[in-house]
């Protein structure tokens, strides 16, 4: 059956439309629940070891690493232009607090623990697991979604804070052995010019993304259809929706937090 | 006793369950029989609201739920059910222990220092022992399901929903599930319905055979008068089945 490009565009924006209204409806369950419930403490335990503890070494390293090329770029361009590194643990602080660190660690909880989660829900969906949580008396939200939501608003801003840490002392050793500027000063640089609403800015826009990944990761797998190709299938999806997300929603989020002063 | 009034069950572009009415009588094993693809799973999860219907009405003791979106009405009468699915539906991630006791801790208000001693009786009840550390991915096809069934009847339900409960079992396992429903029935006195193709199941353990075919019960009987059925697609099924009509 041959379909013509309007028709296409029209299916689309159905289904883009079907899955925006199938997520405020999972939202309106997860608030529900999330005050009416028992709160479910050893499964919100478990997944934020799941999202958070064992997203950290990735995390680590990620940002370890980017904190180092981010100083030894700057010390390169500044030693160009001035014959010296000036303000590398400034532009590292502000570029690590604000942008990097945020995005970096969202990114890689979106890839690791946001795929772990729609791949465990899509299996126990197509497994009718969900339907035996039913028949036992209790709702999927209460028992999956809202402790998977806990947890990454839990996990992701204290990841992003030792993200930053982490990415600010990289800098400081590349700085320090490869481009000769005293530890002071790298520090010096930084508590000279970086404010509290500076970290704050970055800091919070990890809330936001912390709750789009957990609603894209819940999502997908609670409408996961068609075996192991279709949790697959759910599961690239989930990522590469929440990787993107995280680019086009920190642009708006830095806009709106600019605007307001932060 | 459960009263299902002009079920009408869609799925896109074709109705799966047109109109059934029937009557599930306290006690009875009541089966449902009829080919793969026919809509027997839509039919018991229509039952306990697993799936929404069109319109119709499912009736459990007095309760009206097949147009409920209250999720305390629902939770309320979905305790006085117990469910097998066809795989099993065990929880990977826990243990057998836990996969039995998962039930009491939402549907009863037993204190967890019992769950243990309930969870040995309920397994050695379906023929286990020596289980409850394993995970299900340790068990056997036949195992999962007697589990499962275990994990069912924890929270002692009034009414049991069997979804194609020998599917893909041999044929010892499947003379033991055969007598796990015959016995959960005798023993402790429970509603069921059993949804299946395997006629010489249906016709051997129920009270009631009833014919899904067409979206409709075509011919609801006892096994004996089943097997004498003029219909022309009962006639047909049993043919298949190779199932003699004495």
């Amino acid at each position: 059956m041959k379909f013509s490009f309007t028709e296409k565009v029209g299916h689309e924006f159905m289904n883009l439309a079907e899955a925006l209204g199938g997520a405020a409806l999972m939202l309106k369950s997860v608030a529900f629940w999330l005050f009416r419930s028992k709160f479910e403490a050893s499964e919100t335990i478990k997944q934020s070891v799941k999202i958070g503890v064992d997203s950290f070494t990735v995390t680590a390293l990620t940002s370890f690493f980017t904190g180092m090329v981010l100083s030894l770029q700057m010390g390169q361009s500044t030693k160009n232009l001035f014959n010296e590194p000036l303000y590398v643990g400034t532009m590292v602080a502000f570029s690590m607090l604000k942008e990097l660190g945020p995005v970096l660690t969202s990114i890689v909880v979106a890839g690791r623990a946001g795929a772990v989660v729609t791949a465990e829900i899509g299996t126990m969906q197509v497994t009718e697991q969900i339907d035996a949580l039913y028949t036992l008396g209790t709702n999927p939200t209460r028992y999956l979604l809202v402790p998977r939501y806990l947890a990454f608003l839990i996990t992701l801003p204290l990841l992003t804070v030792f993200a930053d840490f982490i990415g600010v002392m990289g800098g400081c050793i590349v700085g320090v052995v490869k481009l000769g500027v005293p530890s002071s000063v790298y520090f010096d640089d930084i508590f000279t010019y970086l404010e509290m609403g500076d970290f704050m800015h970055g800091f919070l826009k990890t809330y936001v993304f912390a709750f789009m990944i957990a609603t894209v990761s819940c999502y997908k797998g609670l409408n996961t259809k068609g075996g192991a190709e279709g949790v697959g299938k759910s599961t690239t999806e989930a990522v590469v929706v929440s990787m993107v997300l995280v680019m086009v929603l920190d642009y708006f989020i830095s806009a709106l937090l600019v605007a307001v002063g932060i | 006793m459960i009263e299902i009034k002009d079920l009408v069950k869609n799925f896109p572009g074709r109705r799966v369950i047109d109109g059934i009415s029937a009557e599930i009588r306290d006690g009875e094993l009541f089966s449902v029989i009829g080919p793969s693809g026919t809509g027997k799973s839509t039919f018991i999860k229509c039952l306990i609201r697993l799936l929404r219907p069109e319109s119709g009405q499912i009736i459990v003791d007095g309760q009206d739920i097949a147009s409920t979106s209250s999720e305390f009405t629902l939770a309320k009468v979905r305790r006085s059910f117990g469910y097998l699915f066809q795989e099993g539906a065990l929880f990977d991630s826990l243990t057998v222990l836990e996969n039995v006791a998962f039930g009491l801790k939402y549907l009863t208000d037993i204190p967890k220092s019992d769950y243990p001693r309930i969870v040995r009786e309920k397994l050695a009840l379906v023929g286990l022992k020596d289980v409850e550390h394993l995970k299900p991915a340790e068990l056997s096809v036949g195992m999962k399901k007697r589990v499962s069934l275990a994990r069912s009847i924890a929270a002692e339900p009034k009414y049991m929903l069997y979804d194609e409960p020998t599917t893909g079992l041999d044929p010892v396992t499947t003379g033991m599930v055969k007598e796990l429903i015959i016995d959960m029935r005798s023993k402790l006195n429970i509603t069921s319905i059993v949804v299946t193709h395997d006629l010489n199941l249906a016709l051997e353990i129920s009270s009631r055979v009833a014919m899904l075919y067409g979206g409709k019960f075509v011919e609801v009987g006892e096994p004996a008068q089943f097997r004498q059925s003029e219909n022309h697609e009962v006639k047909e099924f049993m043919e298949i089945s190779h199932l003699s009509r004495k």
